[in-house]
């Protein structure tokens, strides 16, 4: 400081004002910031489990593999949520994986320049829509069409698999996850494309070189290429059809049964969260057993999420390296 | 023989190009659907008493010739305040965040556990937050679990890694040679921080803040848990059950009553121009950021 300041008047005494105070009080906030975000985090998993200690100490991951929801004969079996969960997302992502993927090569690949950004946007709208708006039209629009129209033609034509029996109620199975592929769509779309659009012209070209036509080129060039890139955005698809709740709380029949076909009435762990949640008078067991399939939803999402976000930072760091 | 497997290549090429477009296509329809069906209905019941009147009392119009249409001015009241408590709580905290991991943190490990940590945050299922902040209100007083405060906790959980990463990226848009100028005129360090790279990062702080606005706008599961049922009369303060549009199209979906299922096909619409709004708008401030980064 003894160089002095070049912008003080030679006549003023004053010194310059470099207040270390508040430096310190800025730092202060930011570190209790800091510390309040951390705290959300670590507090949110310890929360969870001070809410369920007493499901976790009486049934322990039991409840994982009991098959009845029955809370008046006291038998906590979450294993119908845990199905419900897992196969509406697995079923959702089946569609919304090849739709998506398509919908983004489309877009960086084929569509005129002038289509790319407002048909982009406008799927970005599609991630921005409420959940529970995607559940009202489900049941209102889609619950009446599946069961009308939908439904029949599948028992008629693909009812020897067996995949798609019983009664045809509209609410089920198939069309919650129909309703989630919509809500996951978006998300594979958009990290997609920002992958299949990082492709060296030059790789393209190579392929256009020695003959390939253009769906070689997307085939054997540009998709092995951004490879890590759309597996990331199907996965972070997946975490979100996973954690949904009230788009699957509107259409799937809510029934805490193992289902026996995609006709089946059925309950995700989140959805059976707010479906039961709020009905206390089930014996004081009932809210730490949802709040343990709570616990164990957010360990599911968090793993795929992170997960999901490592890829992509490999991704994004390596460039096409991670391509070979 | 050699033409003709040329020839099946280029029309499997082109059969697959139009296969990709299809697929935008089917992408389209929900979309169109939606929002067909919620101006449709919900255009029908937009008018001077859907933003004036209270919930009506439930009827269905064709046995009760006196049916009320209602309006729907607690639920906005109440996503109001839901939104505007929840900002007080989750702006700061994100925006500390980000400022800290950007100018303090650099390199270092601090910087990158903040990142984790957002990314952390942002999986979390929607309802699970509604769980969280449950057990937390219990431990604390159980007379206001269920409330507006209670409701507004949850959505700052959801939004706080939105503004953090949002506002994390805009930091980092500005030049570093801005905060060496600025420390070289001996302007201290946390001046720089606010007066010169948080001013100049301002538009981006502001989209990921109107951003994170519109994602819980929207929510509804963790209200279900913790936000009571204050719909049927006027919002009594932020500790007493509150409202939220959301939540309200639940209850219309749910009940059997046609002038709540109608006001709930106006709720919805309502939220998808309040969104629709808040992501234009926040593109717009973006524009005018990179306008203004190009020199314009």
């Amino acid at each position: 400081m003894s160089l002095g300041n070049p912008f003080r008047s030679p006549t003023s005494k004053k010194r310059p004002r470099i207040s270390k105070v508040g430096d310190q009080i800025f730092l202060t906030l930011l570190l209790l910031a800091v510390a309040g975000i951390i705290a959300l985090t670590v507090g949110l998993v310890g929360a969870l489990v001070f809410g369920s200690r007493m499901a976790l100490q009486t049934l322990g991951l039991s409840i994982l593999w009991t098959r009845t929801w029955d809370p008046p004969n006291n038998t906590w079996g979450i294993l119908p949520f845990v199905v419900g969960t897992l196969v509406t997302s697995a079923l959702a992502l089946l569609i919304a994986v090849p739709l998506g993927l398509g919908a983004a090569i489309f877009l960086t690949e084929h569509a005129p320049a002038w289509l790319r950004a407002p048909v982009g946007q406008v799927i970005e709208l599609l991630a921005a829509i409420p959940s529970i708006i995607f559940g009202f039209w489900g049941l209102i629009v889609l619950v009446p069409l599946m069961r009308s129209s939908v439904d029949p033609l599948l028992v008629r034509y693909l009812g020897w698999t067996g995949l798609f029996g019983g009664v045809i109620v509209g609410q089920d199975y198939l069309t919650a996850s129909l309703v989630l592929a919509v809500m996951a769509i978006p998300t594979v779309t958009a990290i997609s494309r920002d992958s299949i659009a990082t492709v060296p012209r030059a790789q393209k070209e190579a392929a256009l070189s020695i003959g390939a036509t253009d769906w070689e080129v997307t085939r054997r060039a540009v998709v092995p290429y951004a490879r890590s890139g759309i597996i990331a955005g199907a996965v972070l698809g997946l975490g979100r059809a996973l954690g949904e709740t009230m788009a699957v709380l509107l259409t799937i029949g809510n029934s805490p049964y193992l289902p026996t076909s995609f006709f089946s009435q059925g309950e995700t762990i989140a959805a059976a969260i707010a479906n039961y949640f709020t009905e206390t008078d089930s014996g004081p067991l009932e809210i730490p057993v949802l709040l343990e399939a709570g616990l164990i939803l957010l360990l599911i999402t968090l793993a795929i999420n992170v997960g999901a976000r490592l890829v992509l930072a490999r991704f994004q760091q390596g460039g096409g390296a991670a391509a070979e | 023989m050699n033409f003709d497997r040329a020839a099946r290549r280029k029309y499997f090429s082109h059969g697959m190009t139009v296969l990709t477009g299809l697929s935008i296509v089917v992408i389209m329809i929900p979309l169109i659907a939606i929002i067909y069906e919620a101006a449709s209905i919900g255009g029908s019941v937009i008018n001077v008493a859907f933003f004036t009147q209270g919930i009506p009392y439930p009827c269905n119009s064709p046995p009760a010739a006196s049916c009320q249409q209602g309006g729907v001015i607690v639920p906005i009241e109440g996503t109001l305040s839901l939104l505007g408590l929840a900002s007080l709580f989750s702006v700061p905290v994100g925006v500390g965040a980000a400022i800290f991991a950007v100018e303090y943190g650099g390199e270092r490990a601090s910087a990158r556990v903040i990142g984790i940590v957002a990314d952390v945050l942002s999986g979390v299922p929607s309802i699970v937050a509604g769980a969280f902040v449950y057990i937390v209100m219990l431990a604390y007083d159980p007379s206001i679990v269920f409330s507006t405060l209670s409701g507004s906790l949850a959505l700052s959980v959801l939004m706080v890694p939105i503004v953090t990463r949002t506002c994390e990226e805009a930091l980092r848009t500005v030049p570093h040679s801005v905060r060496e100028a600025a420390l070289a005129l001996g302007i201290s360090r946390w001046k720089t921080s606010v007066r010169i790279v948080f001013v100049a990062a301002l538009p981006g702080v502001v989209t990921g803040v109107l951003l994170s606005i519109a994602r819980a706008a929207g929510e509804a599961a963790p209200l279900l848990l913790v936000l009571g049922d204050g719909c049927p009369h006027p919002l009594q303060g932020i500790t007493n059950e509150g409202c939220a549009l959301p939540l309200w199209i639940f209850y219309g979906a749910t009940n059997p009553y046609h002038n709540w299922y109608l006001l709930a096909w106006g709720c919805a619409l309502l939220l998808l121009l309040i969104i629709l709004i808040l992501s234009i708008s926040s593109r717009l401030v973006l524009e005018r950021l990179a306008r203004r980064m190009r020199g314009g």
